[in-house]
């Protein structure tokens, strides 16, 4: 172990950059009446509740303005950055459109008809009954980005002004209170200077502002931290990523792997497991995870992605395909005990995965995603109805309580202390894990801690060697996988990622393994132990790995990254 | 069939793109073949293309043709296919073709494909073909049309001198009120710095391979013997190795030379996009196992600190 | 001054890009944006207006959904979008897209008609010559710079022989290169202003138009197959031996490169 940890290389950041008084003149800011943050399900059905809210209650609507609600999405259009499994629970989206719309005209894959759980060996795939948290029967089957199109859809029907390519930059705060969010600069040059079409940001001000920005949030984190929200653990993460596939044979399960290629011993820390999701009779979804507190320097979830591939329960599934898609994205995993302590602040709401609403044993979030976002929209309907004023300290505590009443909490509760117990490696987790779905989490008695991922120390197993090389059909590089997930990144703009640049090897190694975009490279040696990180931020895919192990993401000029549209 | 191939003519000399569309044109064996001249003053142009496969030339002399302007041309090509009966029109692509076939298309109600890269008779049919979706697809086009015009992608047939010589007929013109409107102010030729990237027939571009910003006076040096340009790839020019401007990729320029040199480029497909149309690609690389040898047509595995500089000398003595 | 720019939605670079395999056109089932030289067209018809006033209308020929890419326009500081869209314009030509293009732009009246000098989807259409010899106006492309004075407009076009210099009298055609400006980002205020700017879909009947005259009836070339290119033939590969540089001046010379 070589006592090099992330966090003893923090990047170049204070929280004090994203947040702070508008200042734009007034008559140049754009005021609307609820400002979202993030095209997810979740950002989105908060946007379709409002808008439903807001119908049946004209009076209400007049006093929001010209805009009554608005959305900030920082890729191309909502989709581009959104990426899952995923089988996704159907009954929140059900409740958001009740006596709307059907299930079976939203955009889906269909129900799960049936489904296996592997333990995988090398050689070998033993099934195992799946464990109780993985029953998906009444669950179906989507592509996230697709679902994110069709609430697009719906929410600007319901009258969301939707304003893609718009990063949110910065937290407007006065007086204590969230009034707004600064959108990002567009037209810089890679040293920060105006270029000709130089268009800067804006301060869009609103009575109340909704953060529903996914993974490792840059607002959200940024509010967790001023309004001093922090709950009991430090949130962890998991990087998931995945392909899609075009198969020649339909898949007619929905298929879990856990075990090889990760490794049992507590040391290398390696949790995670694969998926594989039919998408129709053509396609395949399919993808590994690993959770962020690994310890070995050439881990890469990209490049165990390709070694699953060569199993020969995957070959079989892919053989005679063609991959169509990839991408990447980091998971929250903490749970229920990493939750910030509250999820509203005065002017401001916190949704969806941003605020940590993940169950990872059941591997769920899109319904806790659209159910907070729906509790989200309903809380700040009867604030502005009753005509209060949202910044007032506890004016949207309704929220909070809402959810505690919910499902999403109970849920959560049962499986609060599921992931931590895999600390202690594959077979005692099992054990533990078990002993808790089968008492709904009051077994065992003791609440488990998570610990930061940066804080992981790296050790070195020569892991790299048995990754296979990458031969252009079944596995792939890294750099035609950014190609493959749509990246067409404008180059000439300041780099969006906060980073230690000069860090001892193992650790700009570890990035550079970690990362599925290379974003990060080994450069020069600097003779006193330390190296340079060379950064290609152009790459980027903004899952967010970074920010989970010591260094921070932030939003690039809006429109970058990924195009996602069946991930 | 009865073509008619359109003869673009530079400072008093036939273009050689025209003259190679000419010739391919005569070995269609389609039927007779004719090439036509305008401009002001060219008469004497216009005998040469006997002996590029022309039977005849037609010949619009007018001062209303001087300036290097699509629309009066389009009046003149009316006038001439009225005259030669000829069912097909071909012209081999240019900034000044395309203006004028597309013009002429118009005019004649007459169907009008481009970018092709082939064409034959079948039976009394014409077919084209041509690449589509970044040169990935090739399409089968043909016309339901007459005339049926054509645009032949620049640089596809070089001319074959066949030797024989052409009648030569004039052919008066009425020019159209509209078409006679733009004019000609000034010509201004491009200050001698060498051609843009996009422009250039040759580029040597360099990638990390390079192995230090100067690493790419390799590329000048190279570049400067073979009278073309220099690029370099997103990652060099993420490193300020080289200039933006220089880019070629998927996020940069799309270039598709002549001859593509690449020195110390692995080909990632972020590069390949930009320049895989290319006519000749050369790549020097010290990893056999480079993705740019899955492309290129020549690939040379070895040290190009030392292959670079005695290509260039050696091309250098060649002059 | 009123100036009319045609544009025309594009399948997304990223989305997989491919033909039809019944007839062999280009798959347009996907996400849409405008094409990349038409907003450059876009943007110069804006500076023109900020320089001597009067409107931008955007008009385009394309399905019902292409109405969310003139929105992009409208975004940027366009006034007004009128898409014609009719079925029985899918698969139309050059003769046919110029035929309802043209009909579109007479009602217009505009000084000056431009255009965006290529378009992704079919590399190297000639649109503005097609529909300036219709028009019966004066037409000048592979403009790099552009003044409008008096009446007149003055054009930097570029040929592979260096710069003409032309000038033409309004009202005329120009289409312009992507060497001509840097497009605008959309200001948020534009883009929540877009929404509300006047948006016309209309039919061909509505502009004057027979179905005779577009689609597959109304053009005059054909599409009869598409297959993948044949595989690189003649690939040489070598390792240097001390010889390299001699072999490649072979080659080279072989191939009459150099």
């Amino acid at each position: 172990m070589s006592g090099v940890r992330p966090a003893d290389y923090p990047p170049p950041f204070a929280t004090s950059e994203a947040i702070g008084p508008p200042t734009d003149a007034p008559d140049e800011r754009i005021d609307v009446g609820v400002l979202i943050v993030g095209g997810g399900p979740g950002g989105l059905a908060c946007a379709v509740r409002l808008g439903q809210l807001l119908e049946e209650h004209p009076d209400v609507r007049e006093r929001l303005g010209d805009v009554p609600v608005a959305l900030l999405e920082k890729g191309k259009q909502p989709g581009s950055h959104l990426l899952s499994g995923a089988v996704m629970n159907p009954r929140a989206i059900r409740k958001l459109f009740a006596g709307r719309i059907p299930i079976e005209e939203m955009p889906t894959y269909g129900p799960v008809h049936g489904e296996a759980v592997y333990l995988l060996t090398k050689g070998a795939a033993l099934r195992i009954p799946p464990p109780p948290t993985m029953m998906n029967h009444g669950n179906w089957i989507v592509s996230v980005s697709e679902l994110g199109r069709f609430l697009a859809e719906q929410a600007e029907a319901a009258g969301t002004t939707i304003l893609p390519e718009t990063a949110g930059q910065k937290l407007l705060v006065d007086h204590g209170r969230v009034v707004g969010v600064r959108t990002g600069d567009k037209g810089r040059a890679k040293d920060g200077e105006p270029l000709a079409n130089f268009e800067p940001g804006v301060d869009v001000t609103a009575r109340l502002t909704v953060l529903a920005e996914g993974t490792a949030g840059h607002l959200t984190t940024t509010a967790i931290d001023a309004f001093g929200l922090e709950g009991r653990n430090p949130q962890i993460w998991a990087l998931g990523v995945k392909e899609v596939w075009r198969v020649p044979k339909p898949l007619r399960k929905i298929v879990h792997t856990l075990g090889w290629p990760l490794r049992k011993r507590a040391r290398y820390g390696e949790f995670g497991g694969s998926f594989v999701y039919p998408m129709g009779d053509d396609h395949v979804s399919l993808g590994f995870v690993v959770g962020l507190e690994y310890a070995d320097v050439e881990l890469s979830a990209h490049d165990l992605l390709q070694e699953f591939k060569t199993h020969k329960l995957v070959r079989k599934i892919l053989d005679g395909g063609e991959r169509i898609a990839w991408g990447a994205k980091t998971i929250t995993e903490g749970g229920l005990n990493s939750l910030p302590s509250r999820l509203n602040a005065p002017g401001l709401l916190l949704v969806g995965e941003g605020a940590g609403l993940v169950n990872v044993p059941r591997l769920k979030g899109i319904h806790y995603a659209i159910e907070s976002g729906r509790l989200a929209a309903e809380a700040a309907f009867a604030a502005l109805q009753r005509g209060e004023f949202a910044g007032r300290r506890g004016a949207l505590d309704t929220y909070d309580a809402a959810l505690r009443e919910s499902y999403v909490w109970k849920d959560l509760d049962e499986v609060r202390n599921m992931r931590q117990v895999f600390d202690k490696g594959f077979f005692m987790g099992g054990a533990l894990a078990s002993a808790m779905t089968v008492t709904k989490g009051k077994l065992p008695p003791k609440e488990f801690d998570t610990h930061r991922n940066a804080e992981a120390g790296l050790l070195r197993t020569g892991r790299a060697k048995r990754y296979p090389s990458p031969d252009g059909k079944l596995t792939f590089d890294k750099l035609s996988s950014v190609f493959a997930s749509g990246n067409r990144t404008r180059d000439d703009q300041p780099s969006h990622i906060r980073i230690a640049t000069q860090v001892p090897r193992d650790l700009a190694e570890m990035w550079h393994w970690m990362c599925p975009a290379q974003v990060y490279e080994v450069g020069e040696a600097d003779g006193d132990g330390t190296v340079t990180v060379q950064v290609n931020p152009s790459n980027c895919v903004q899952c967010g790995a970074i920010s989970a192990k010591g260094g921070r993401l932030t939003p690039p000029e809006g429109g970058s990254g990924p195009e996602y549209t069946i991930t | 069939m009865t073509t008619l191939v359109f003869l673009e003519s530079h400072d008093g000399e036939l273009t050689k793109g025209a003259l190679g569309v000419l010739g391919k044109a005569a070995s269609l064996g389609g039927g007779d073949v004719a090439g036509v001249v305008l401009g002001s003053g060219i008469r004497d142009t216009a005998a040469a293309a006997g002996a590029f496969g022309a039977s005849t030339v037609y010949v619009v002399d007018d001062a209303a043709l001087e300036a290097p302007l699509p629309q009066p041309r389009v009046d003149a090509l009316e006038a001439v296919v009225r005259e030669s009966g000829a069912d097909t029109v071909l012209f081999a692509a240019s900034v000044l073709a395309a203006d004028v076939a597309a013009g002429l298309a118009a005019r004649l109600e007459a169907g009008l494909n481009w970018d092709l890269t082939d064409l034959r008779v079948e039976g009394d049919e014409l077919v084209g073909v041509r690449p589509a979706l970044g040169d990935t697809v090739l399409v089968e086009v043909g016309w339901s049309s007459t005339p049926q015009v054509a645009l032949i992608r620049a640089g596809t047939f070089d001319p074959v001198e066949s030797g024989g010589s052409a009648d030569v007929k004039d052919v008066t013109t009425e020019f159209q009120d509209f078409s006679t409107r733009a004019r000609l102010v000034e010509h201004l030729t491009e200050k001698a710095s060498g051609p843009s990237i996009e422009d250039a027939d040759v580029i040597v571009a360099g990638g990390r391979g390079l192995g230090s910003p100067e690493g790419f006076s390799y590329c000048e040096e190279l570049a400067d013997a073979l009278g073309g340009a220099v690029a370099a790839t997103r990652a060099v020019v993420d490193a300020g190795w080289y200039p933006y401007a220089a880019q070629v990729g998927q996020t940069g320029k799309t270039v598709s030379p002549k001859l593509y040199i690449a020195l110390g480029i692995s080909g990632a497909i972020q590069h390949k996009v930009g320049m895989q149309g290319s006519g000749t690609i050369v790549a020097v690389n010290k990893d056999p196992n480079a993705p740019i040898f899955d492309f290129a047509d020549l690939g040379v595995v070895g040290d190009l600190t030392q292959i670079a500089p005695k290509l260039t000398e050696l091309l250098r003595a060649r002059r | 001054m009123k100036i009319a720019v045609c544009v025309k939605q594009v399948p997304d670079a990223t989305s997989h890009k491919r033909l039809d395999p019944g007839t062999h056109r280009l798959d347009r089932s996907g996400e849409g944006v405008l094409n990349a030289t038409d907003v450059n067209a876009v943007e110069e018809a804006l500076r023109l207006k900020d320089a001597h006033g009067g409107e931008v209308v955007v008009v385009s020929l394309g399905p019902e959904k292409a109405m969310e890419s003139l929105r992009k326009a409208l975004a940027m500081g366009a006034d007004r979008a009128l898409l014609v869209a009719d079925d029985a314009a899918a698969g139309s030509d050059l003769l046919a897209t110029s035929r309802a293009l043209t009909a579109a732009l007479e009602k217009e009246e505009a000084d000056l008609v431009l255009f965006g000098q290529q378009s992704s989807d079919a590399d190297g259409a000639v649109l503005w010559a097609a529909v300036s010899d219709r028009l019966r106006r004066p037409m000048v492309s592979q403009v790099a710079e552009l003044t409008v004075e008096g009446g007149e407009l003055t054009g930097k076009r570029q040929t592979e022989f260096g710069y003409d210099v032309i000038a033409a009298p309004l009202p005329a055609v120009v289409a312009v290169s992507d060497a001509i400006n840097e497009p605008r980002y959309p200001s948020l205020k534009g883009i929540m202003g877009a929404k509300s700017k006047p948006q016309e879909t209309v039919s061909l009947a509505e502009i004057g138009v027979e179905a005779g005259l577009v689609g597959e009836a109304g053009s005059g070339t054909t599409v009869r197959s598409s297959t993948p290119p044949p595989p690189k033939s003649g690939q040489v590969k070598i390792e240097d031996d001390g010889s390299a540089a001699d072999k490649i001046v072979e080659y080279l010379a072989e191939k009459r490169l150099v």
